[in-house]
């Protein structure tokens, strides 16, 4: 197995992740690109950890996937209580701090 | 025996989840009053025991399967946050006119009919307190990691209930959901970016660990650029949470929309959690490559320092205004730490010195800033615009005094621990051989001298306007701000801290000599 192209699968995932932060205006789409860039993250893990031979890697994306299980639980309440005042999740919507 | 050590985390996560559980035992009525004390006391437990684990250097080891590092550093930051975190949660337990500073229901939409019976029927949301706890093991787990796994769970057991916390202002609830949304999104992509960094770091050194890193890095080995490009990675995670420019974007709208409690939970925690953290994985992890990294941390620190005290000096809201301090000094910790200077001798300055000192130094002065800002009120709450400031200090001198001295320690004014602190890190600058980095430094206190003095005018020779209620209909006060009658907690709170900040300036000997313990790391 040629690892070089999980790796290079993976950053490519990671910039997709984060082109779609920068660019989407939808805070629940905003989010699945955060979704994307741990997942890409984990997939890097699992390949070295395969490369390495070791298994710290693979342990790691574990841990990772609980942490991004809880990180959805306390998005998705953040960004429903702001649809239900505001009727939309767009994150333009919402910008009182900024005058 | 390891586990004995980690006593200080293990308690503060259980009283959390005991927390959670007096939520459903505790009659509604008691809850408030039942879960604050609580909280209180978990706290007084786990500094104790950090206190012992001081007192018997066997506890100094690597715990929790070697992932946890119990050295003097880990236990002076330890003792720190436990100290701002019953601050805050002094801060937090404080109920004017009744009501506290959170929302009764969350999940009310602001305005509707939902939230007003609610009001009425006076429900009150007592999870903040097991919120805070959970927060607190993050905090205190996070500078103690000694692996990068480690340090990512931390960062995230901090960060998630404080997204959650900052949504619960009781007030202008709208700008307290936006600034929830904002902290979030911006959170959760700097924590994705920090492990994505961790993942290529731990492909360069086959080691997730800080020493592995270390060592992978002493032999030189090949796959630079993946070294680097992870270093960078985590990098931007880790001043993301400090509020280092260009990271800074989310602090001051998220001071300004949390609710001040947590404010001040944020701005005092937070930072010395990141602080330690970002302290422990540059010097043990990547301590090889500080040739590589010392310019850029200055140049950051520079930017930080500037943008917090030039962007400082236009604010009107004194919420916000707090947020910009709290950028500016996040740039003069970096600057300590930008020069490297390892411990040579037991009690000699060495960067982490610098650190621990400044950032106490800070905490306190912050902290007592925050218990006056909760005490300015109008009819509706709190008043947090400057101009309701004006002329407090011919009506309510001793307030206004403590006031004063926070401002004068966060200045760096001498006889203050503020200038101890900015004075040992600007000598461990320029022993290190950063010359620029310390004039700069200079140059930007004076400027963040102007900030805080422009509100220490305001507040003892400011007229008070009376028209500006008039004009102002977005939300008149029924009454013009002034400082409510100060509770025994809160008076008991300014008092120690201002104490504790004379003395830092005018004794600091005794405070120098635990914080130039707190340079000795296990590895």
């Amino acid at each position: 197995m040629n690892e070089n192209y999980y790796l290079v699968l993976a950053a490519i995932l990671f910039a997709i992740g984060v082109a779609g932060f920068l660019t989407r205006r939808n805070a629940l789409l905003i989010f699945m690109s955060i979704e994307l860039m741990l997942n890409a993250a984990n997939l890097t893990l699992v390949t070295f950890a395969d490369a390495l031979g070791d298994l710290t890697g693979q342990i790691m994306a574990f841990f990772v996937m609980v942490v991004a299980a809880a990180e959805v639980v306390v998005g998705l309440a953040i960004i429903i209580t702001i649809a239900r005042s505001l009727h939309t999740a767009s994150i333009d919507a919402s910008s009182w701090l900024r005058r | 025996m390891a586990y004995i050590a980690l006593l200080p985390l293990l308690v503060v996560a259980l009283g959390a989840l005991v927390g959670v559980l007096l939520e459903a035992l505790v009659p509604r009525r008691h809850r408030f009053v039942t879960q604050a004390w609580f909280t209180a006391a978990i706290v007084v437990v786990a500094l104790v025991r950090v206190i012992i684990n001081w007192k018997t250097p066997s506890s100094r080891v690597l715990a929790g399967n070697l992932s946890v590092s119990l050295d003097n550093a880990t236990l002076i930051v330890w003792a720190g946050l436990l100290l701002f975190a019953l601050g805050s949660v002094v801060l937090a337990a404080q109920r004017f006119g009744g009501v506290s500073s959170f929302t009764p229901m969350a999940v009310a939409a602001p305005g509707s009919s939902d939230e007003q019976t609610a009001e009425a029927e006076g429900v009150e949301h007592t999870e903040i307190f097991p919120l805070m706890l959970f927060s607190l093991t993050g905090m205190l787990l996070f500078p103690a990691a000694t692996d990068l796994l480690t340090a990512f769970i931390g960062l995230e057991v901090l960060s998630l209930p404080l997204y959650l916390m900052t949504a619960l202002a009781r007030r202008r609830r709208l700008l307290s959901h936006e600034a929830a949304l904002k902290y979030f999104l911006l959170g959760a992509f700097s924590s994705a970016i920090f492990l994505y960094g961790a993942a290529l770091t731990y492909g360069f050194a086959g080691g997730a660990d800080y020493s592995a890193i270390d060592r992978a890095i002493s032999l030189g080995l090949a796959r630079q650029p993946l070294l680097l490009a992870g270093f960078a990675l985590l990098m931007v995670g880790l001043l993301f949470k400090v509020g280092a420019v260009p990271f800074h974007a989310w602090v001051p709208d998220v001071y300004t929309g949390a609710p001040t409690p947590l404010t001040a939970y944020m701005a005092v925690g937070t930072k010395v959690a990141a602080f330690g953290a970002l302290i422990r994985v540059l010097y043990v992890a990547f301590g090889g490559l500080s040739w590589t990294w010392a310019v850029p941390l200055g140049i950051v620190a520079v930017l930080t320092m500037g943008l917090g005290a030039i962007f400082g000096l236009t604010q009107t809201n004194i919420k916000r205004l707090m947020a910009y301090s709290s950028i500016a000094h996040a740039g003069f910790v970096l600057v300590p730490i930008a020069a490297a200077l390892a411990v040579t001798t037991v009690g000699a300055l060495s960067s982490m010195t610098a650190a621990v000192y400044y950032l106490a130094s800070y905490g306190l002065a912050t902290l007592g800033a925050f218990a006056v800002i909760m005490l300015v009120r109008d009819g509706t709450g709190e008043a947090p615009d400057l101009a309701s400031w004006a002329g407090l200090g011919r009506r309510h001198p001793w307030v206004s005094a403590a006031m004063t001295l926070f401002l004068c320690s966060l200045a760096g004014i001498p006889a203050t621990a503020g200038f101890i602190g900015k004075l040992d890190a600007f000598v461990v600058a320029w022993r290190g051989g950063l010359a620029w980095l310390v004039i700069l430094g200079l140059a930007f206190s004076l400027v963040a001298l102007g900030f805080y003095m422009r509100i220490v005018l305001v507040i003892w020779f400011g007229k008070p306007s009376i028209e500006r209620a008039a004009s102002d209909s977005a939300d008149t006060p029924d009454q013009p701000a002034d400082i409510v009658k100060v509770p025994v907690s809160l008076g008991i709170l300014m008092a120690l801290c201002a104490v504790a900040t004379l003395i830092g300036g005018l004794v600091p000997n005794y405070f120098t000599h635990f914080a130039s313990l707190a340079g000795q790391m296990l590895r």
